[in-house]
């Protein structure tokens, strides 16, 4: 045990509050803090890829203050770090560091507060994947959340961010709370607030209908954040107006962080007591399917950029709930690579998104419609991004959507592969269409949505446009989160690393030892049997069709028009969209309604498989 | 042991989220979140307050002095704090939208759709 694993919350924070400080004292020297806040979170990225390395072989704890558990009583508040979990943080610190490189130059002047919420935001995302605390899982989750909710309305002089902001900030807010309900209950029935000690004390005694309730309150909150359907009506309003680089860390980490949260809390505390694995494995798999296919519907219709964006990490993150949903290490290990391999992706699309915020002043698809000619290194980006969206081989997004797969065709779920194949030809083949169309101007303009095109005109003020060339800080980062997400899909040891990982994070019982005894778990007991982990042909043919399929489907959505059968003046869709209008209202009256219908739906759900 | 506290804890989060969901003013809407987080305060302390309970951790009392939990006391006191950052942020939002639009109602700031 070592201060590393307190280090890498104490430095983002202290940092923050020395930029705070500085910032009017330093006058027209203001590039200065850029620098220290880039170099702060580059810092925190290393140490955190360091103790992803180190835990390899067994968890970590850290004490604050030295407060270790007395007689198996944890009194003290922990942190613990495991492969997984540092692994997720070290992600969140190197999209940080990517979005305030872009930063750079994005914005006219960047101001001294937005350097403070991207490091409070970093050091709230950080001590999230780390903490072993309950409670405290609850006031990361609020850290972040303020600090996402502040960067929404980096702008707050318009309209639009107004709005996303607080339809962002109420429901969350709301889904904070009820996790904290759920806090609240279960420590009034286990007098504890260590994730570990709360396992034991639940596995020791019966579970009844209130650590039900305490734990669908708790993964509520959970799964607002993580935007699964019917609660993430929040995140495409929040992504359209936050700041490009500030939607790289909504889309690629955040989402997925809420994620994690559900699968920490399940497996330290809940997974052994509560049993009925089928059943809560079905309910999971059920608002994964769910989500996924209604993202990506949502995501093919949009024309605006960022929004379409949005959708597809919706559709994504129910992709990342069925693995975990699973409830196999090879599932759990699966949405691990997936969410590594789409997180890359997915902040190299929207950095790209800024650049052509930058040059040309819109992110409205069909006004952009071949105007993007001559930013050639970006549309070569942002094509092979899109490509790594559709799960093509090498990228690592087609491994571990593989092993989703894989784990669902073997645990009787086969129809779950055809699904999610179809979800991402619609999500890869929007991203492709807006590539083709906007950089190469292929095929003919999508027709212009009126409310759209509004929409659209409000961003141009976000950055200063109509520069006459790309800046090299902002074109650097997407092309190396680009090639880092290639670079993990050949990695080939990776699967059968991210397995191992999976099986050490499902162990509860190795969770519970590693905290309260100090015991250093090295054969971590599996959940369920290891899967094969090789790259089989199947996987590389689903990654290579969906690829195929989602360049097809954008060729079509470019050039239907020019067929001969279909020429007279037919518009596929418009009553769809009108009826996704009626949903996605922009009023967060409705949202709200939404979760409460949602969560009663959902705890219905769980309380009646369970009990 | 009484479910007297829990009772008013399910509908004091039942009032809060019918007027957030209800609410025409912005304002409003943020007191009636106020509401639903007050939930939490009162479900904290009722959890703290066991009949005969004793002090969790002992220094200047004797060891079976009864007690009302301090832990609940300290998250409700953290829970407070979270409440004003949030607040104080969505009433910093709440004026901007009255300066650009000059109203505060939901609805009508509304302006993305589909």
């Amino acid at each position: 045990m070592d201060q590393l694993l307190a280090l890498v919350v104490a430095v983002p924070l202290l940092a923050a509050a020395a930029i705070t400080g500085a910032g009017p004292l330093l006058g027209r020297r203001r590039r200065l803090l850029d620098a220290v806040a880039i170099a702060v979170a580059a810092a925190v990225a290393v140490m955190l890829v360091v103790i992803m390395v180190r835990t390899a072989d067994g968890d970590e704890v850290y004490w604050f203050a030295g407060f270790r558990p007395f007689h198996g009583a944890a009194i003290g508040i922990d942190f613990e770090a495991g492969s997984l979990s540092a692994g997720l943080a070290a992600l969140a610190a190197v999209l940080v560091t990517a979005a305030m490189t872009f930063s750079w130059r994005y914005f006219e002047q960047v101001a001294t507060h937005y350097h403070t919420l991207m490091l409070t935001f970093l050091a709230g995302m950080v001590g999230f994947c780390l903490t072993g605390d309950i409670f405290d899982l609850f006031v990361w989750f609020e850290l972040m959340g303020v600090s996402a909710y502040a960067l929404t309305a980096y702008r707050p002089e318009e309209g639009g961010p107004i709005q996303g902001a607080l339809n962002f900030a109420i429901t969350n807010s709301v889904g904070a709370y009820l996790s904290l309900s759920g806090i609240a209950l279960i420590y009034g029935r286990t007098g504890a607030l260590n994730m570990a000690q709360i396992g034991v004390y639940i596995d020791r005694h019966p579970p009844d209908r209130l650590v039900v309730v305490a734990f669908v309150l708790i993964i509520s909150g959970l799964l607002i954040k993580s935007a699964i359907v019917p609660f993430h009506f929040w995140l495409a309003d929040a992504h359209a107006v936050a700041p490009t680089p500030v939607c790289v860390l909504f889309s690629g980490v955040m989402v997925e962080l809420g994620l994690y949260g559900i699968a920490r809390v399940y497996w330290s505390m809940f997974g052994q007591a509560l049993g009925h694995r089928a059943a809560i494995s079905h309910t999971f798999v059920a608002l994964g399917v769910l989500t996924a296919v209604a993202g990506a519907l949502f995501c093919f219709r949009e024309r605006h950029i960022k929004r379409l964006l949005a959708f597809s990490t919706i559709s994504h993150a129910g992709m990342f709930l069925t693995g975990i949903g699973l409830l196999t290490p090879l599932g759990l290990a699966g949405a691990a690579v997936y969410v590594i391999g789409h997180g890359l992706v997915k902040a190299a699309l929207f950095l790209c998104t800024g650049i052509v915020l930058h040059r040309l002043g819109s992110v409205n698809e069909t006004w952009l419609h071949g105007r993007g000619r001559h930013l050639r290194v970006t549309g070569v980006v942002f094509t092979l991004a899109g490509l790594g969206l559709a799960d093509l081989p090498p990228f690592a997004t087609f491994l571990g959507k593989g092993y989703v797969d894989a784990s669902s065709w073997a645990h009787g779920l086969p129809w779950v592969l055809p699904v999610f194949i179809a979800c991402t030809i619609l999500a890869g083949g929007a991203v492709l269409r807006v590539a083709g169309g906007v950089f190469y101007g292929l095929g003919d303009a999508p027709s212009e949505d009126p409310e759209m095109a509004e929409m659209a005109s409000e961003e141009t003020t976000e950055t200063v446009s109509g520069r006459d060339r790309t800046p090299l800080t902002m074109i650097i980062p997407p092309a190396v989160l680009v090639a880092a997400a290639i670079a993990f899909g050949l990695i080939t040891r990776l699967g059968q690393v991210a397995q191992a990982a999976a099986i050490r994070f499902q162990d509860q019982a190795g969770y519970n030892a590693t905290v309260l005894a100090g015991a250093h778990i090295l054969h971590p007991v599996a959940a369920a049997a290891a899967e094969p982990t090789g790259i089989t042909v199947s996987d590389v043919a689903a990654g290579t069709g969906s690829a195929v399929g989602a360049i097809a489907l954008a060729l079509a959505a470019l050039y239907w028009r020019r067929l001969p059968v279909l020429r007279r003046g037919y518009e596929p869709g418009t009553g769809l969209t009108a009826a996704i209008q009626r949903f996605q209202s922009g009023v967060v009256n409705d949202y709200v309604a939404w979760i409460v219908l949602g969560l009663a739906c959902v705890g219905g759900a769980l309380a009646f498989a369970i009990t | 042991m009484t479910y007297f506290p829990f009772i008013v804890v399910a509908w004091i989060l039942a009032v809060g989220l019918y007027g957030i969901v209800t609410s025409r003013h912005l304002v409003h809407q943020i007191i009636c979140l106020i509401v639903v987080q007050s939930s939490t305060y009162v479900l904290l302390l009722g959890v703290g307050y066991v009949t005969g309970a004793v002090a969790p951790y002992y220094w200047d009392i004797t060891v079976h002095t009864p007690a009302v939990d301090p832990v609940v006391q300290a998250l409700a006191l953290t829970d407070v704090v979270v409440e004003a950052a949030v607040t104080a942020l969505l009433c910093s939002v709440a004026i901007q939208a009255h300066k650009r639009f000059g109203t505060l109602d939901p609805q009508e700031l509304a302006t993305m759709r589909g």
